[in-house]
């Protein structure tokens, strides 16, 4: 009964395991809904990993349930099993398989972290090596544009997901025990985040008094903010709707508690939200409203 | 079923006259300096504090039965999340992993009468009951609540008392843990009998010298990142005080330096104590020794470079990320190596369902679980999204107790004869296995989704979006509370009352098998010599190794 | 789910040939494995400080300066000491305690005068421990590594202690003697470190 079916079996193990796996892979519902350019990018990669993952534990845990049943101890049996000590070939396909998943996830990792804007971080600073030329003269751009728009000159994030070019928005985010606080430089503060959809934003973060870590989870975003260390997330929203801002980092009793919300506005919505507050903050500032709108 | 009370081996005489034959029960609670004692002293105060800890997450958990943090004060659940991870690390697995099984059965593996130096040894011991009290006593002071990772600025300015008896708490363990590993190397590097050549070492000593290793060069840093924090919080210095020129960031690269390391010393030991139970109950040799012993070490290697994928989303630039990606996910070949190779020490073997067996298996399977989500978290894309989520939560309880804690219980059923000459009771054994394994597997399975749709990690009080499933992971607490009870009524009973062991009722192949269970005082009357390989079963390397069915 | 229980005595019975109650003297090695662990906790305090050397502008800061001589002098002292400690090594080589009580005795004497003259630059700085980060770090790295003068002072005071007993050390036997020195080596080593990092890197701006 062994020698035969043996490859079939094989075979039809392994489409099996393959259809289950690419199945979880492309299924899994365990993400909220996407909503900026990095969601899919993290998604479509943890599902890879997903996928992966599934093969691997189905393979395992099956050979060794089936390995557990089928050398089970036979009743009245005292013997000792196989004396097999080992098997080159063998230990060489398992160390070298997982190896080579191991450099491809690798590879992958560091292609969508590069994607997600990881190596922008800094101002764009950091990426000037490695992201390809062709955004060479964005980049000079920014650097100079840089000084003149940030909402507090002395900012310098080193840490985060940056992005090249002018970002179209841009928000000081303050995490305090147990609030967030954001400012717009054109001189607004609320206690939640709006932004316009499909526009660059650059959030600059900062800390008043303890590490928080500021986390969108349909953004699929985290970034820690770091009291002395200025840190950044460039994204761009893809959804009009409201999404949670949680706290991520231990920062006291109410850590838990400090959840607040960012609205992703349509640019027109955006534009109103923005004269709105400008009044309603900066009364003397309501004849050049217009001016600030028309970015 | 007789009457003897803790067993003595009265029979012979042993070798060196200044000792008494056996212990007493007030030995144990006493400066003993024998291996044996302190291994046991490790095992019993660990198990304490796992129940301690225990306790701690049952009403963690109980609070988060709801979204909102109704049960207990929010302070005080950030006190028991801290002190609970705090207890289960360096209060359980560490001790009980490392100073339990390794003091008791490092020197009967190699042919030891003790280790090298009885006297540290048991000084080691003895830093932990205060390193306990310091923390158990911090809740008058209302508990270290900083989480286990205690970050600057808020471990500076929360709770500064019990902050404060939390670092000296650590630092005397990381001391114990420093001393114990100079002695297990010292030991195992000089103290083999002659006729044990390195290759004839088992891996669960293999297993240890990694650990050792490990601790010895990674410890220390722990301790220094500690000691300032101390200062910080009592004498008025900056190191970690930003608005003062301090970096915070520095305290987490000396943190998680050691903290990563540690995640290794609480599952190399219990890697080596799956190499020996499974081909004991498997009755077959292990597979691939020499690739055992040596993902151990490389695992130990890598290991030391990989503590920044704790940091993904903290002050770490572009370059250390991707740096920190690849060394981790490295870390998945050896171990995968181990993995595949007990897999196929299974093969071919005439497998006993012993409870050792059964936490053996099922800790392979838990463990690939939480293996595998590891890394997923260790690729920076997405750690930036699952970090500090109850994702992280659900990988680290997979490995840490579908495998640690599985591991120890393995242990325990595995070596429980020798150390008491008692049987445990084995139906009562499966209950326990079937018990814990579903109350893990409820408790944790579901909080991969929590995490991943959201949910951070460290709070008392949640979105209530998340109630159904955090009530299912609730109900698994309380199912796994439960199955300790099998598992304490087995022990207390056999202990006293169980049935009697033989020297050797596994019918093992390594050396602390060929003495008396439980052993004398130094171990042998006579020391043992290597005939043969610690695992060669089914090989006719000597007769008393029945091959054919024997029934007695 | 039976184990059958089998004789204990699996390879009891071969004959055991050495004399397995003679006790060896590990404790050299155990040491030196501990200062692996040791050098890490400097080494630890050695990254943070360089850390913060690499951030600050100017390091060390204004107005906390550190001076040249007077720790010029005590390196001279303490590297001096590890040659004078050797010598005692070598006398009880040839079983001589005297010459061994001797030599420990000026390198107890050297190891003091250090620390007197740490104390000294501890009272004359004009800064303190909280007066900024690099102030921390100098007073920490320095206080930690005259901790460990300290100890080693006690060890060799304790080496001496027990050469008055007849026959303590001999030649054949004195691990406790070279105990002592071996660890009076890595403080000193530690020191050389400390002072590169602390003193000389402070005039390389
Ligand atoms: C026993 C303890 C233990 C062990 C063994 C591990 C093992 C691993 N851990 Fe885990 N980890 C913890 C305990 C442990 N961890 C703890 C306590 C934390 C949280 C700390 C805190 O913040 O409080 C943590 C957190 C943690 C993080 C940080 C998450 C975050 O906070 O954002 C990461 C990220 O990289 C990580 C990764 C890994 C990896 C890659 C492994 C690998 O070693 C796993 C290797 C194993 C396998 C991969 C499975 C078997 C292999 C195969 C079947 C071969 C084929 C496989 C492939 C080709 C992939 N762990
Ligand atoms: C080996 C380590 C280990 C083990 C075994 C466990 C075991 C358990 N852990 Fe643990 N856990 C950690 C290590 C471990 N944990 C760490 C390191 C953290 C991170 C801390 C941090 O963020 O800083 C953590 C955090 C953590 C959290 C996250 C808290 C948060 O982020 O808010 C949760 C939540 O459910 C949890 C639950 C549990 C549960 C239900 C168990 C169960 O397995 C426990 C089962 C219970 C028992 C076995 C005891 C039952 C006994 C009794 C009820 C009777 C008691 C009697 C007497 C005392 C006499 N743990
Ligand atoms: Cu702010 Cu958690
Ligand atoms: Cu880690």
């Amino acid at each position: 009964m062994k020698q035969l079916p043996a490859s079939i079996w094989t075979l039809t193990v392994g489409i099996l395991v393959t259809l289950i796996a690419v199945w979880v892979g492309n299924n899994s519902h365990f993400f909220p809904e996407q909503a900026s350019v990095q969601a899919p990018l993290v998604d479509n990669f943890f599902n890879l990993m997903l996928m992966i993952a599934t093969a691997l534990f189905l393979l395992v845990a099956g050979t060794i349930i089936f390995f557990a049943i089928q050398f089970r101890q036979r009743p009245g049996d005292e013997g000792d099993g196989v004396p097999l000590e080992g098997d080159f070939s063998l230990e060489a396909y398992w160390t070298l398989i997982p190896a080579v998943i191991v450099i491809v996830l690798g590879i992958y990792s560091v292609e969508v972290f590069t994607e997600m804007g990881g190596f922008a971080a800094g101002g764009g600073g950091g990426n000037h090596l490695l992201m390809s030329h062709h955004h060479h003269h964005e980049m000079k751009a920014q650097l100079v544009s840089d000084e003149m728009s940030e909402p507090t000159p002395e900012f310098e994030a080193k840490y985060g997901l940056g992005g090249a070019g002018k970002p179209d928005v841009i928000v000081t985010v303050t995490g305090m025990q147990y609030a967030w606080i954001f400012n717009y430089p054109e001189g607004i503060t609320a206690g939640e985040l709006h932004i316009p959809v499909n526009k660059s934003v650059q959030l600059n973060i900062k800390a008043a008094d303890v590490i928080h870590s500021f986390w969108v989870p349909q953004f699929r975003l985290k970034q820690d903010a770091i009291p002395g260390q200025d840190t950044e997330l460039r994204f761009t929203a893809t959804k009009v709707g409201d999404y949670p801002i949680v706290c991520a980092e231990l920062c006291g009793g109410y850590h838990g508690a400090m959840r607040t919300r960012v609205y992703v506005h349509t640019q027109e919505e955006y534009d109103q939200w923005l004269a709105e507050n400008l009044v309603a903050q900066n009364p003397d500032l309501s004849k050049t409203v217009a001016v600030h709108t028309e970015h | 079923m007789a009457q003897a009370q803790l067993p003595v081996s009265g029979e012979f005489p042993v070798a060196s006259g200044h000792h008494p034959t056996a212990w007493k029960w007030y030995d144990y609670f006493t400066f003993n300096v024998d291996h044996k004692l302190i291994g046991i002293q490790y095992l019993v105060f660990s198990f304490v504090f796992y129940l301690i800890g225990g306790l701690m997450a049952v009403v963690m958990r109980t609070e988060l039965y709801t979204p909102d943090a109704d049960v207990i004060d929010p302070n005080l659940y950030n006190a028991l999340l801290t002190n609970h991870g705090t207890i289960m690390i360096f209060g359980w697995i560490v001790p009980a992993a490392i100073g339990g099984f390794g003091n008791f059965l490092v020197p009967l593996m190699i042919g030891a009468r003790d280790m090298a130096f009885p006297r540290l040894n048991a000084l080691a011991f003895w830093m932990l009951p205060p390193a306990g009290l310091l923390l158990v006593g911090s809740f008058l002071f209302g508990g270290a609540q900083a989480g286990w990772t205690s970050y600057p600025p808020l471990s500076l300015i929360t709770a500064n008392t019990a902050q404060s008896m939390w670092c000296l708490s650590i630092i005397l363990a990381g001391t114990s843990s420093i001393l114990g590993s100079v002695n297990f190397i010292v030991t195992m590097v000089k103290m083999r009998v002659p006729s044990m050549s390195w290759d004839k070492m088992p891996l669960f000593c293999w297993a240890m010298m990694a650990t050792s290793i490990l601790a010895l060069l990674s410890t220390p840093v722990l301790a220094i990142g500690l000691i300032l924090l101390l200062f910080d919080i009592n004498f008025g210095t900056s190191f970690f005080k930003p608005d003062a020129g301090g970096n915070v960031i520095i305290y987490q690269h000396l943190f998680w330096f050691y903290s990563h390391p540690a995640v290794y010393l609480m599952i190399l030991p219990i890697f080596g104590i799956m190499s020996e139970v499974i081909p004991v109950h498997a009755r077959k040799p292990i597979f691939g020794y020499k690739a055992i012993v040596g993902s151990s070490m490389v695992i130990c290697f890598v290991g030391l470079f990989v503590w920044v994928h704790h940091m993904f989303t903290s002050g770490t630039p572009p370059w250390m990320r991707m740096f920190f990606t690849v060394s981790t996910l490295i870390v998945a070949v050896p171990t995968g190596v181990k993995i595949f190779s007990w897999t196929a020490t299974l093969w071919g073997g005439k497998i006993r369902y012993t409870s050792a067996m059964l936490f053996a298996i099922g800790l392979l399977i838990m463990f690939v679980v939480g293996g595998l989500s590891g890394v997923t978290l260790g690729t920076a894309p997405v750690d930036i999204h699952m970090h500090d989520t109850y994702y992280v939560v659900a990988h680290f309880h997979y490995v840490l107790f579908g495998g640690s804690v599985f591991g120890l219980y393995a242990a325990i059923y595995h070596w429980f004869p020798k150390m008491t000459g008692r049987m445990l009771h084995e139906p009562l054994g499966k209950v326990h296995f079937l018990l814990t394994l579903i109350g893990a597997n409820l408790t944790f399975l579901p909080m991969h989704v929590l995490g991943t749709q959201g949910m951070p990690r460290r709070v008392a009080m949640y979105d209530p979006q998340f109630t159904q499933i955090n009530q299912i992971c609730t109900i698994g607490a309380f199912i796994l509370a439960f199955s300790v009870i099998p598992f304490l009524v087995n022990v207390i009973w056999s202990w006293g009352w169980g049935e009697k062991a033989s020297g050797n009722p596994w019918r093992a192949l390594t050396l602390e098998w060929t003495t008396d269970s439980p052993p004398i005082i130094e171990n042998w009357h006579r020391l043992p010599v290597v005939t043969h390989g610690p695992y060669d079963y089914g090989l006719n390397h000597h007769q008393e190794m029945p091959t054919t069915p024997a029934h007695s | 789910m039976t184990t059958a229980p089998t004789p204990t005595e699996l390879t009891l019975p071969q004959e055991a040939h050495h004399d397995d109650h003679e006790h060896h003297d590990f404790r050299m090695f155990g040491l030196l494995t501990f200062l692996v662990s040791e050098s890490l906790m400097f080494g630890a305090l050695f990254a943070v400080f360089l850390i913060f050397r690499s951030e600050f502008p100017a390091w060390p800061p204004e107005d906390t300066e550190v001076e040249l001589i007077l720790p010029a002098i005590n390196t001279v002292i303490l590297v001096s000491s590890s040659f004078v400690i050797h010598y005692g090594d070598v006398a009880i080589k040839k079983g001589n305690v005297a010459g061994l009580r001797k030599w420990y005795g000026i390198t107890a004497l050297m190891g003091i005068i250090f620390l007197a003259g740490q104390a000294y630059e501890y009272a004359t700085l004009g800064y303190g421990l909280t007066t900024n980060v690099f102030a921390n770090c100098f007073y920490i790295m320095t206080g930690f590594h005259g901790l460990h003068v300290l100890v080693g002072i006690l060890l060799i005071l304790g080496v001496m202690w027990r050469s008055r007993i007849p026959n303590h050390y001999t030649a054949e036997k004195h691990v406790g003697v070279e105990m002592a020195e071996i660890y009076w080596h890595f403080v000193d080593v530690i020191w050389i470190i400390l002072f590169v990092l602390i003193y000389v890197l402070a005039f390389v701006n």
